[in-house]
């Protein structure tokens, strides 16, 4: 006979002010099998854990109801309370009487009824629990970071400070990201380059760190502690191990009409490039969409094989092809990133139209000393020096229709507010207007540094939009907007117009997300566990977030999260092992027809298939082709048990009879 | 199989008979039939489209209804009954407020409530008959010509009613330029008012936005600028004091298709 005891949490008001506790408590004690039900303030504190483990071994329970917040809350508080108390922690259930209940609804009575039929749910739940015991299962000691801007390059550096190998994966040909092409950062000035590139050499020389630069991930199998991945490893054309990065090859390339990427296409470089002086690795790689050679056109084109022949060492080889490794990751740090979309939707802004018109970022590389002037502010239709710019916030941002983006993109007053000052400190002759609808600038300094550019460097900040963009034969640029503040119609003639981009997350992040099994919002950034108590954690067990791929973040942001992300993998990678969910799915032979639907729908790949030798009731013996499932990989999700049309798959913890219990009792 | 019901509107049949005139013949090319309603009325579109007021347009709903008893799509030409007529019928079939006061003022044997479909000449060129497909019949194409595409404020606007194309960056008379074999030219003032609708008002005001448009034009190279709105082309044509010649989207079609004479202005 089951010994159940059920306990109604107030969670001071949140339950309370809805649900009548004491009418749930009551109704509930009349249910078979429950010999204890009360209701008290706080379920989760001290007292409230006491009074479960006190009643247990009170009335020697077999069963324990809990109807209080999401089992997500405190399922494991009141499982660790029953534990404590010598009761196996999967025989605890919860009713969730906060969000499913009291949250959701204003009538009292209403909210009462429906408490009671979820504890009732609960309560013919807890009659089938088994106990369960949870395996534990090995760490691999090796973390892999996707991603090598700022955040995975200060990730990596923070897990291998603590003395674990760790592989940053990096798409593009060096490693640094967005901010190695930013001339300056907001809100001190210093050279963006300057602070970065130190990072990036002691990630590629500390032995525990490896670098796969201009590889991808193209798959990912296993769960937390035993993730297995493939890397795959773009063929640069270039013997990785050979170059010497001296620059040569670029040199020799007759293609030279290529746009240079680093520079967001403000300039040319050759076929074979080095990304950027400061590169890591500092290796050569072949477009092979412009190489004379590899793209083939003309004969003379394809006997080219310039860059080989200036090559000392012997590194180029137009024959490589891609390659694929495969690593045991105990952690994986998602650390895509960020970029600016694209504005083929803002003609009204003219990008399209008119050259003179730049996006933010565009404007770093004009201004930055390595970027295609030298760091002279020229324009980039004729050359000339610029003496009115606008710069127009929110372009893409804080949008209610489909073409922009519902978000703010945070970095953006600051930087806009950075390229205002640096252009009067630099060009007092060039007036600058900022079109903005707020200014939001809070953060440690910023809002100092946002006022120096109105009254120190006599910034104009005008409230208002700009509507139209119309550029003129005399290449000025007429900017027509509302101030709103003066409700005026403003006409500004323009040099040069500056678009403060909204950011999107990295077009590879949704297919990374879904080979991770993480979750995303609407917006393709990742999300947390908990918005506010796991930031930097995803739902997926040993997955970690860091920096703009799971929300707009300005560099000091980034490299917090980034060093938050590396001590949450840490802390998993010091563990030898690690405790399983029990709650996994096992098959029923005698059942089990070897279909192959489970096997089809389990996302981990925990279900093959085995011939086993059964005994027939004929008293003959067949061979038949029956589903196993690996503990060790399965991660309890449930796919399966719905895939099978024999019904033979369950899951611990969540077995047919018992949900279908609590639909019994919901029904009754 | 490819029948239209063909609204014209009051001004194609006074002022812009070239719009009408060269859909017309243009669309028998085409293979498309076009059938006028009998005794359609104004559009509507001289008086408000204010929210509030009914009976401005229940003329529109008439002519929508005349399409659904005839069991076809309707098919308009000029940017302003377009506009009135295809905002009319977003109306109708949102606000069922609306709907009801329109349907108790026309006692219609079967209440309307938007279940016509309603196309522009040009999105019947690009999605009934195809860019592709008209090109295959082009005769005699705008070869070199640069064309600026002219849209006006009507045409596009209010996008969620008119669902035409992106208001900010249209592209199908840019389109429809490429399939005549014409160049298109993209400037900045292709989308915004002409200043047509303040002519009577403040004539100076009309002929400083008409010029600019003419001149955002010019500057990027056109030879001529196409529209589809008899209100514009006579704005740009008479008050914009620029010289660069203004058509009707029609004619450039009737001739790239054989069926006019070359404009020689």
């Amino acid at each position: 006979m089951q010994r159940i005891g059920v306990f109604v949490c107030h969670c001071g008001t949140n339950i309370a002010a809805t649900v009548d506790v004491k009418a749930v408590a009551e109704a509930l004690s009349h249910e078979s099998g429950v010999v204890i039900s009360q209701e008290y303030q706080y379920m989760c504190s001290e007292a409230g854990q006491n009074l479960i483990k006190d009643s247990i071994k009170e009335y020697g329970l077999t069963g324990v109801v809990v109807c209080s917040c999401s089992p997500r809350m405190h399922e494991n508080t009141f499982r660790k309370a029953a534990a404590a108390a010598g009761l196996n922690p999967y025989l605890v259930e919860i009713a969730n009487i906060r969000e499913q209940c009291s949250w959701i609804h204003k009538d009292i009575a209403t909210a009462t009824e429906k408490a009671i039929i979820l504890g009732k749910a609960a309560i013919a739940k807890v009659h089938l629990n088994a106990p369960l015991t949870a395996g534990e299962s090995p760490v691999a000691k090796r973390a892999l970071v996707i991603g090598g801007g700022i955040a995975g390059i200060q990730t990596a550096l923070d897990i291998a400070e603590a003395g674990f190998e760790v592989d940053i994966v990096e798409k593009e040909a060096t490693i640094g990201g967005k901010m190695a092409q930013i001339d300056k950062t907001f809100p001190t000035l210093d050279c963006a380059a300057c602070i970065l590139t130190p990072k990036m050499v002691e990630a590629s020389q500390n032995e525990l760190i490896t670098i796969h630069s201009y590889s991808e991930v193209s798959a990912v199998k296993g769960f937390v502690g035993n993730f297995t991945v493939t890397i795959k490893k773009k063929t640069r054309f270039v013997d990785e191990t050979k170059c010497t990065g001296c620059g040569l090859c670029t040199e020799a390339c007759p293609m030279k009409k290529v746009p240079n990427a680093f520079n967001l296409g403000l300039d040319n470089r050759s076929a074979i490039y080095i990304p950027f002086a400061q590169a890591v690795p500092k290796v050569a790689t072949i477009d092979p969409n412009y190489c004379l050679k590899l793209k083939g056109g003309t004969v003379k084109e394809k006997v080219c094989g310039k860059c080989a022949a200036a090559c000392t060492v012997g590194a180029i080889n137009y024959h490589q092809q891609d390659e694929y490794i495969e690593q045991k990751y105990g952690a994986i740090i998602v650390a895509t990133g960020f970029n600016p979309i694209k504005l083929d939707k803002y003609d009204e802004f003219a990008y399209n139209q008119c050259p003179d018109v730049v996006t933010s970022l565009e404007l770093e590389r004009l201004m930055n000393a390595a970027g295609p002037n030298g760091g002279t502010l020229l324009r980039p239709s004729d050359k000339t020096h610029p003496h009115k710019i606008v710069f127009v916030q929110c372009v893409g941002s804080r949008c209610d229709d489909s073409k922009g983006k519902p978000y703010c993109s945070k970095i953006c007053c600051m930087y806009t507010a950075k390229h205002a000052m640096l252009i009067r400190e630099k060009y007092p002759d060039t007036e600058v207007y900022v079109f903005y609808i707020d200014v939001r600038t809070p953060g440690k300094n910023f809002d100092e540094f946002y006022r120096r550019a109105v009254e120190q460097y006599n910034v104009h900040y005008i409230k208002g939009m700009v509507g139209k963009v119309t550029p003129k034969a005399d290449g000025t640029i007429d900017v027509q907007a509302s101030d709103l503040l003066s409700n005026e119609q403003l006409h500004i003639d323009a040099d040069m117009v500056v678009l403060a981009t909204a950011i999107e997350p990295d077009k590879t992040a949704r297919p990374l997300a879904t080979m991770l099994t993480t979750q995303m919002d609407t917006n393709d950034f990742f999300t947390e566990a908990h918005a506010k108590l796991r930031p930097v954690e995803s739902a997926t067990a040993g997955i970690f977030l860091s920096g703009a791929c799971q929300g707009p973040k300005d560099i000091p942001e980034t490299v917090a999260q980034a060093s938050a992300a590396a001590s949450k993998a840490i802390g998993l990678l010091v563990k030898n092992s690690i405790t399983c969910n029990p709650c996994v799915a096992h098959s029923n032979e005698l059942m089990c027809n070897g279909c192959s639907a489970c096997e089809k729908v389990c996302p981990y790949g925990a279900i093959t298939y085995q011939d086993k030798e059964f005994r027939m009731p004929d008293r003959t013996t067949a061979i038949r082709r029956v589903a196993s499932v690996n503990p060790a990989v399965c991660q309890g999700c449930g796919a399966c048990t719905v895939a099978c049309p024999s019904g033979a798959m369950d899951l611990n913890g969540f077995s047919n009879s018992q949900i279908m219990a609590e639909v019994d009792a919901i029904c009754k | 199989m490819n029948t239209f019901t063909y609204y014209p509107g009051c001004t194609l049949r006074t002022k812009a008979k070239d719009l009408d005139t060269y859909a017309r013949s243009s669309a028998e090319a085409l293979g498309i039939t076009l059938e006028e309603p009998e005794n359609w009325q104004c559009c509507g579109g001289a008086y408000t489209t204010a929210k509030d007021e009914i009976a401005t347009k229940l003329s529109a709903v008439r002519t929508l209804n005349a399409a659904k008893e005839a069991g076809r799509p309707l098919v308009t030409v000029c940017s302003a009954c377009h506009n009135v007529i295809k905002q009319t019928n977003y109306d109708i079939s949102k606000d069922e407020e609306m709907a009801a006061k329109v349907n108790n003022y026309l006692k219609l044997d079967e209440p309307y409530t938007g279940e016509t479909t309603v196309y522009h000449y040009l999105e019947m060129l690009r999605d009934v008959v195809g860019f592709d497909n008209l090109k295959k019949q082009v005769v005699n194409p705008f070869k070199g010509k640069k064309i600026a595409a002219y849209y006006g404020c009507l045409l596009l606007r209010p996008s969620k009613a008119l669902a035409m194309d992106d208001p900010e960056n249209p592209t199908i008379i840019e389109d429809f330029i490429k399939a005549i074999g014409g160049t298109p030219v993209i400037y900045a003032q292709r989308n915004e008012c002409c200043g047509g609708y303040i002519t009577m008002e403040d004539k100076a005001q009309a002929s400083k936005r008409s010029s600019k448009v003419m001149d955002s034009a010019k500057e990027q190279g056109a030879d001529m600028i196409i529209t589809a709105c008899p209100l514009c082309l006579y704005n740009l044509k008479k008050n914009s004091g620029s010289d660069l010649p203004v058509y009707y989207f029609t004619e450039l079609l009737a001739e790239a298709l054989g069926l006019k004479e070359a404009n020689n202005e």
